[in-house]
């Protein structure tokens, strides 16, 4: 694994050509939001950089972002970046398997210490010391506190590494535990969603691998290009939303005519992510778009603010009963109200069989 | 305003409050000057603004039926939004006018932000209305400016709220405005304080509820005790001067 060739070393062995070569570095400058300028300085550092190991490690997850990635949109990128990643560790996607593969990693830990991404899909159970995900016979727990030990910088891929996801939706009985709360020593880039957008995967890896560190970060540690906006800022049933004009039910002539989704539980404005802009499945469509609401997927609690299908989100009461703001808002109000009458009957009362209590 | 018992008291410094609280009346006084012109100018302000603010805040989680039309031609919805912001700026900027004189005005100005919660005879007069509102107590007793119990239930219930709803406000403002925008650098940390979005969300409308229980009691506590105690009060908030309708203690 020691090789000391250049990424563009493996590409041309893959078999890609130097004019796709050239075409995937102008398509990831402007995937990235990069100005055209940028497209020969990441070919310039494909070309001269030693290829960095990408080690991709699965926890607690339901492969859905390794799915979403190897469907990247445009085929040649997929091509492109798979061959950059050094898939002598990736469950999915390795041809090694059992003691072979868990070597292989060792090898990469050992060899390239200290330079080597670590890429992670999913996260790490805490409850009984780890054991609800055992990965070749140890804690998965264990053996990403190991591999991060060793890692230049973490990718945490989908929600369920950034956030927790639906692991940890309450009452989380693993103790499901996003990455950056085991880990603490390293900077980590998050990529949240359920999965996230392939083409948001792609970018970011490239951006990681050409440029030698990791794009620029928001408060929460993802990147600004791909979540700095909500799913609402660039929807384009906005113009519906800001009119007033919303779809009542599934199947209304509301919801046919296209009308906003905010009053069937849309969380567009909640949700940051790049969905209205990027889309899915090559740029042909996004949930709202197909008519259904954004769930909020890429969102920190998104499992525990639902219900999906209602604006309001549910809030915990202590006895468990189900109840949003307004429900408690108009109970207490209504409660109060009648406290008011009452209190006010008694202090006619009082008054009238003492006339003298105030004066 | 002829007999005043006392003119005018000058403004006295922040400090005073620690020592002076509260005062309970220790001379019977005829009428008092208790509310300058700038505090009694935010209460009504800040109420119209609250008023607007909690019936287009409620229309903003739960929007009217939707308008038939061109989406081009319509703003319905923004317009309601539109008011919200432009209400909560403004009560926003009156509320720290508010903070600002309660430093430099009398010391009844900065009874609701400095409630003495170290004074166990606070927590005994406290105690006294308590027992005035359940009956126990048949005579109240004269406050010049709030009495405890209303200064604990203005400082947890509504001052608290208040500066909640401007802060989850303005975190939910900054949203709209972009995660580049300095109303996201001032307010950003809210979202790190509640969690996510969608609970700031939740939180600003809980909040809203608290405003809205509040004032239901405000209100019928304040007619109540102008009729049932020994002053005056929703006349004291427009006119500044505190009546007491007896001259015992
Ligand atoms: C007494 C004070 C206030 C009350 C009672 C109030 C009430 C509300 C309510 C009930 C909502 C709907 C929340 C939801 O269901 O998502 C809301 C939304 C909002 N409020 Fe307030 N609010 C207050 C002050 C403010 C202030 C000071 C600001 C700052 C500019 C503000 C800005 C907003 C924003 C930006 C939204 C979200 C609008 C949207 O998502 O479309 N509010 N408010
Ligand atoms: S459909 Fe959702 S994201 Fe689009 S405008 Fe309506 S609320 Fe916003
Ligand atoms: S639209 Fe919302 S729920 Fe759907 S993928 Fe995008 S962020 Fe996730």
């Amino acid at each position: 694994m020691s090789s000391p060739e250049t990424f563009y070393d493996v590409f041309r062995q893959q078999g890609i050509s130097r004019r796709s070569f050239n075409k995937f570095c102008s398509l990831t400058a402007a995937s990235l939001g990069l100005g055209p300028s940028f497209a020969p300085r990441i070919a310039h550092a494909m070309e001269t950089k030693r290829r960095t190991p990408v080690i991709w490690m699965n926890g607690l997850e339901c492969t859905c972002c390794s799915e979403s990635f190897i469907r990247s949109g445009h085929p040649l990128v997929s091509d492109v970046v798979l061959s950059m990643l050094s898939l002598d560790y990736s469950h999915v996607l390795m041809a090694a398997a059992g003691h072979q593969a868990e070597a292989a990693l060792e090898e990469t830990r050992t060899q390239h210490a200290g330079e080597y991404i670590l890429a992670v899909e999913g996260n790490p159970p805490l409850n009984e010391d780890g054991m609800f995900c055992i990965v070749g016979g140890r804690p998965f727990l264990e053996q990403l506190k190991e591999m991060a030990a060793g890692a230049k910088a973490i990718v945490a891929w989908g929600s369920c590494a950034s956030n927790g996801c639906v692991q940890a939706a309450k009452p989380n009985p693993t103790q499901a535990t996003p990455i950056h709360k085991v880990i603490r020593d390293k900077p980590i880039i998050k990529v949240p969603g359920c999965p996230p957008i392939a083409e948001v995967m792609t970018g970011v890896l490239t951006y990681i691998l050409t440029f030698d560190r990791l794009p620029p970060l928001d408060r929460l540690g993802r990147p600004e290009m791909f979540y700095g906006q909500r799913i609402h800022d660039k929807c384009y049933r906005r113009p519906h939303f800001d009119a007033g004009q919303f779809a009542e039910e599934w199947d209304d002539e509301n919801s046919r005519k296209g009308y906003c989704l905010y009053k069937m539980g849309c969380r567009g404005p909640t949700t940051y992510n790049a969905c209205s802009t990027v889309r899915w499945n090559e740029g042909v469509s996004f949930p709202i778009q197909s008519g259904h609401g954004c769930i909020g997927c890429s969102e920190e609690n998104f499992w525990d603010n639902g219900p999906f299908y209602d604006r309001l989100a549910e809030v915990q009461t202590p006895l468990g009963v189900e109840a949003n703001a307004d429900k408690i808002g108009l109970t207490a109000a209504g409660v109060i109200g009648a406290g008011v009458a009452a209190h006010a009957a008694v202090s006619a009362l009082t008054r009238v069989r003492n006339p003298n209590s105030g004066e | 305003m002829t007999s005043s018992f006392e003119s005018k008291p000058r403004p006295k410094g922040f400090l005073s409050a620690v020592v002076h609280h509260a005062t309970e009346v220790q001379t019977p006084a005829a009428k008092i000057y208790v509310y300058e012109a700038p505090v009694r100018i935010w209460h009504w302000f800040n109420a119209l603004c609250i008023v607007l603010l909690v019936i287009t805040g409620y229309l903003i989680g739960k929007p009217l039926p939707s308008v038939e039309g061109e989406a081009s031609e319509l703003f319905v919805f923004g317009y309601i939004r539109l008011i919200h912001f432009a209400a909560g700026q403004i009560l926003a900027i009156a509320l720290l006018f508010r903070i600002g004189w309660a430093i430099i005005g009398n010391h009844h100005a900065h009874q609701l932000f400095l409630p003495p919660l170290w004074s166990a005879k606070w927590w005994r007069e406290v105690w006294h209305e308590v027992r005035w509102y359940t009956f126990l107590e048949r005579t109240p007793k004269k406050y010049v400016g709030h009495n405890p119990l209303a200064q604990l239930a203005m400082f947890f219930l509504f001052l608290l709220p208040l500066l909640n709803a401007v802060a989850t406000g303005f975190a939910l403002y900054a949203e709209g405005a972009g995660t580049d925008s300095m109303w996201y650098t001032l307010f950003g940390w809210v979202f790190t304080v509640y969690g996510d979005s969608m609970h700031v969300h939740t939180v600003h409308r809980l909040t809203m509820w608290v405003i809205v229980c509040f004032s239901l009691i405000h209100i019928y506590v304040a007619i109540r005790e102008d009729i049932m105690s020994r002053q005056s009060l929703v006349s004291t908030m427009i006119s500044g001067w505190r009546y007491f309708k007896d001259d015992r203690e």
